[in-house]
């Protein structure tokens, strides 16, 4: 009984009818098995032992920092000016209601639906844009810098763009782009088109050192132009650095201020803009103030609830390359 | 390897060009196809001819102007070096660059310790490792602007309450010209560590487990194994994070605009505020221009020097 094994165990299990010791033979295997899963099971017991438990509470803790400031933000959205006081238990209650009047107002006054339009055109149209030449100019650069002394020029030329501060374009640029009737979300995305310009160009040049030439002789040989063959062999294997791409981009213009500020000089409004500009007519009603930030910053917390996998590996690989 | 290639593709083409003449017997000339340079060319010249124009121009031109007694509107004389003269006299201006600096070495300090050890945590064997990961990014998407709006009320109501509590004087910390740099810095690290975190943990997944277990068996654990593997090992994120920490700090502006508008008395005004402040609507066009090509050429040093640094140390690895 004791030195029978497995392959036997097994072997018994097809022969049960024949075998006259049927019964202990199947006792065994059950037992077996019973043992296999016990074993299991202690081993998913250790694995659990081993999570690090203090540190997951410090972690946890720690989350306060970050959730603090939203949750403020939440409660004071929904508060009325009469519920507010400045002790510590008065701050951190809940509202007596949940009511949307504060956010109703807040769009009235940031005329909201207007700035989030704006915003919404300026980040897409920019993504867009930024995607399609600065992966043709990725590509070309890509390709030719290596032996082309004048492409490597330009590599460098374009890649050294990364170091001017806006802080030295601003003045010059808000006279140029009114000369050239610029001062307008038209002049905003093409300067962001600009100022992204050296960072993808790197990111998609780097990238295209990954794919391999040959792909793109297939389609030479079938007499293909060199435009078609970037358009329909190389845009499509270079989608990866293209979400890279379109989400530093969108992040970065989504939230930024001083262009809009400077160029469009408060004829028109981004939604982070608009908080500015609109500052003064909250006065002292912090309901309505923070209302209207709530609503500024929803949207791009949407965005990272539903790609957050791709935000975090997009801004991952775009500052590591 | 890739010229040869290349080589043969022309060849190929040549061919196949050649096959077309003959099987049409006509002596018309071949459609001529753009081929692969002068296509480069096309892409090229006019996207670098944008980048030109709405980049490089305005650079020179801000150059330009930093030579002038332009106020921004109407006439100007050429002053040469007066300006940059005037800036290094400027007491304004020097203060900002204190401010400035201050504000970006003590912010990239605390940024890359806090999120080191928070990228240490986050990879640790922890319950609820995504979604913790997942949460603590969240500041960085936020709009910096909004983000200083909703701080200034912490700091201007929330912590004076906390402190009185404690016994203080429950005096916000941005009406204090000796504080207020304090309150902009945690505003700025706070966004800041969640972009460096999420750095440092990509950092830590290259560092292969066994390189832990050979320490552990020389003895190696806790602080000893992190100061001479773990760290050595994700050199390379740590100069990512500090070039990335440095220029970003340097160029603050949205958090000022936000918490302070540079008071203080002045003692928050950071380079970039000062700038757009005086060149825009304060009649010191020139002037500024010239502070943003210091400013400029602050950065340029510094980014260079931060790479031969972190490269030489690379290499005595």
């Amino acid at each position: 009984m004791e030195n029978k094994d497995v392959k036997k165990t097994q072997e018994a299990k097809n022969n049960v009818s024949e075998n006259t010791n049927e019964k202990a033979e199947q006792d065994m295997y059950k037992e077996m098995k019973k043992r296999i899963r016990n074993e299991k099971r202690a081993a998913r017991k250790s694995a659990n032992k081993q999570v690090n438990w203090p540190v997951t509470v410090l972690l946890i803790l720690g989350l306060s920092t970050v959730i603090f400031p939203l949750y403020m933000t939440v409660m004071i959205a929904f508060k009325q000016p009469s519920e507010m006081t400045n002790s510590i238990k008065g701050i951190l209650s809940l509202p007596k209601t949940w009511s949307l009047s504060n956010f109703r107002e807040a769009m009235e006054v940031t005329d909201f639906w207007n700035s989030l339009g704006n915003s919404l055109i300026i980040t897409l149209a920019t993504v867009a844009i930024s995607i399609l030449l600065h992966s043709m100019l990725g590509y070309v650069l890509g390709r030719m810098r290596a032996k082309n002394k004048g492409y490597k020029l330009v590599y460098f030329y374009i890649i050294s763009g990364m170091f001017v501060p806006f802080a030295i374009l601003m003045m010059p640029l808000v006279k140029q782009t009114s000369l050239l009737h610029l001062d307008n979300m038209l002049g905003v995305i093409i300067l962001y088109t600009v100022f992204y310009m050296p960072m993808n160009v790197l990111l998609y040049s780097g990238y295209l050192t990954n794919i391999p030439l040959a792909l793109e002789e297939a389609a030479y040989v079938d007499g293909a132009t060199t435009f078609k063959t970037y358009w329909s062999i190389v845009f499509p294997v270079m989608k990866p650095m293209h979400a890279t791409v379109a989400i530093l981009t969108a992040l970065g213009t989504w939230n930024d201020v001083m262009t809009p500020l400077v160029i469009m000089s408060g004829s028109k409004n981004t939604l982070p803009l608009a908080q500015l500009s609109f500052q003064t007519q909250f006065g002292a009603n912090y309901n309505l103030a923070f209302a209207s930030y709530l609503l500024a910053l929803l949207p791009i917390v949407l965005f990272y609830v539903i790609c957050q996998k791709q935000i975090l590996s997009g801004v991952v690989s775009g500052a590591v390359k | 390897m890739e010229e040869k290639n290349l080589e043969s593709m022309e060849e190929n083409k040549d061919m196949l060009a050649e096959e077309h003449v003959s099987e049409e017997e006509t002596p018309k000339k071949p459609r001529r196809r753009l081929d692969r340079k002068q296509t480069f060319m096309l892409i090229t010249i006019p996207i670098v001819f944008l980048f030109f124009l709405f980049n490089t121009l305005p650079l020179l031109q801000g150059v330009m102007y930093s030579f002038t007694n332009f106020r921004g509107y109407g006439d100007f004389d050429w002053v040469g070096l007066r300006n940059y003269a005037d800036l290094f006299t400027d007491v304004r201006a020097g203060k900002s660059y204190l401010f400035t600096f201050r504000l970006a070495l003590v912010a990239t300090i605390v940024t890359n310790v806090l999120s080191l050890a928070l990228a240490l945590g986050l990879n640790g064997k922890i319950k609820f490792k995504s979604t913790l990961r997942g949460f603590y990014f969240v500041p960085n998407v936020l709009g910096a602007l909004v983000v200083g709006y909703i701080f200034s009320y912490i700091f201007t109501y929330i912590v004076p309450a906390f402190s009185k509590l404690l016994g203080g004087e429950g005096v916000s910390m941005l009406a204090s010209s000796k504080w207020a740099w304090v309150a902009i810095m945690i505003v700025c690290a706070w966004q800041a560590i969640a972009m460096n975190t999420i750095i440092y943990i990509s950092g830590l997944q290259t560092v292969p487990e066994d390189v832990y277990e050979a320490g552990a068996i020389d003895g190696a654990t806790g602080w000893s194994s992190f100061k001479h593997l773990t760290f050595p090992l994700i050199l390379p994120f740590f100069s990512i994070n500090l070039v990335l920490c440095m220029k970003n700090f340097l160029m603050v502006f949205d958090q000022i605009v936000a918490m302070t508008s540079g008071g203080p008395a002045q003692s928050t005004e950071s380079i970039s505020y000062l700038i757009y402040k005086n060149g825009m609507s304060g009649g010191q066009f020139g002037f500024q221009s010239a502070n943003a090509v210091l400013f400029f050429v602050v950065i340029v040093v510094i980014s260079v020097m931060q790479m031969s640094f972190t490269n030489k140390r690379e290499e005595q690895l």
